[in-house]
């Protein structure tokens, strides 16, 4: 724990970083019908990580998530490149996004669209790319 | 029905209003930067949150939807601005910003000059004290 840590800013903030995070999924997948989407999702999933490293320290945030965060932006990138190339195999044009109704186990039926994916690629890039500007400019003292 | 809870609604939402002009007029009046701070973090907070379960029963009885990201908002600003009031006056302290001149007793800075050991019981060899 490094020294003039608060105990009450990282104890509070070990409760509000999973509100911010359920929130942030919530909204990842409610962003077809209602307000929300990939790039507001991945914000609001950077800011949880930030609020984690203003209470601990960016060493705590890189053990929890001990993940290059230049890959999460290059692999959110290439999910989204997939998914538009992935209509070519179809005879389709590029980016046609294709969705259907299918029976889920718990959920019933549900309309899942390829837009999604594309979406989880926006998350991703976002994500990473505000991880990796925070952690830049916050590394050095 | 639906009537009673509107007005419980519009009740609640004035309430909240009002808590917060409360607020605002302690900010402006009280001498102290902590002073302020509790006018603020206290008053405001109660303030939203009557405000925003005025919101959500009157959503509830007008649209008969349940909004739960009303509710995981007010659980949200219940947790969140007692600590950011707590980081401003600590801060504040730490930064040296004096009390006001009508306060009897400071016993942070007696801990603080201890080196940070709390209660009478620990007291060893004064250390230099620490204010970064």
């Amino acid at each position: 724990m490094p020294k003039g840590s608060d105990i009450f800013l990282q104890n509070v903030s070990k409760v509000v970083v999973f509100i911010i995070l359920a929130f942030a999924l919530y909204l990842f997948f409610t962003g077809h019908g209602s307000p929300g989407g990939g790039f507001i999702a991945g914000l609001m999933s950077a800011g949880a990580l930030l609020l984690l490293a203003l209470a601990y320290d960016i060493e705590t945030v890189r053990k929890v998530l001990p993940v290059d965060f230049k890959l999460v932006t290059a692999s959110g990138l290439l999910i989204a490149l997939l998914t538009g190339a992935g209509a070519l195999f179809f005879g389709k044009p590029f980016l046609k996004h294709a969705f259907g109704h299918f029976e889920l186990p718990l959920l019933g039926e549900t309309e899942l669209h390829t837009a999604l994916i594309f979406d989880l690629g926006v998350y991703l890039a976002v994500v990473g790319v505000t991880m990796t500007i925070l952690l830049t400019i916050g590394e050095d003292r | 029905m639906a009537t009673i809870v509107e007005w419980i609604a519009i009740v609640l939402a004035l309430a909240g209003a009002v808590f917060c002009a409360i607020s605002a007029v302690g900010l402006i009046r009280l001498p102290d930067v902590y002073l302020r701070s509790h006018a603020a973090t206290k008053s405001a907070a109660l303030g939203v949150l009557f405000v925003l379960l005025g919101a959500f029963l009157f959503f509830w009885a007008v649209d008969g939807e349940i909004n739960a990201k009303l509710l995981l908002a007010i659980v949200f600003v219940f947790l969140t601005s007692p600590v950011a009031g707590h980081l401003n006056g600590r801060a504040a302290y730490r930064s040296g910003v004096k009390l006001w001149k009508g306060s009897v007793r400071d016993d942070f800075k007696e801990v603080l000059e201890r080196g940070g050991k709390s209660g009478p019981d620990t007291v060893q060899e004064p250390e230099p004290p620490k204010r970064p």
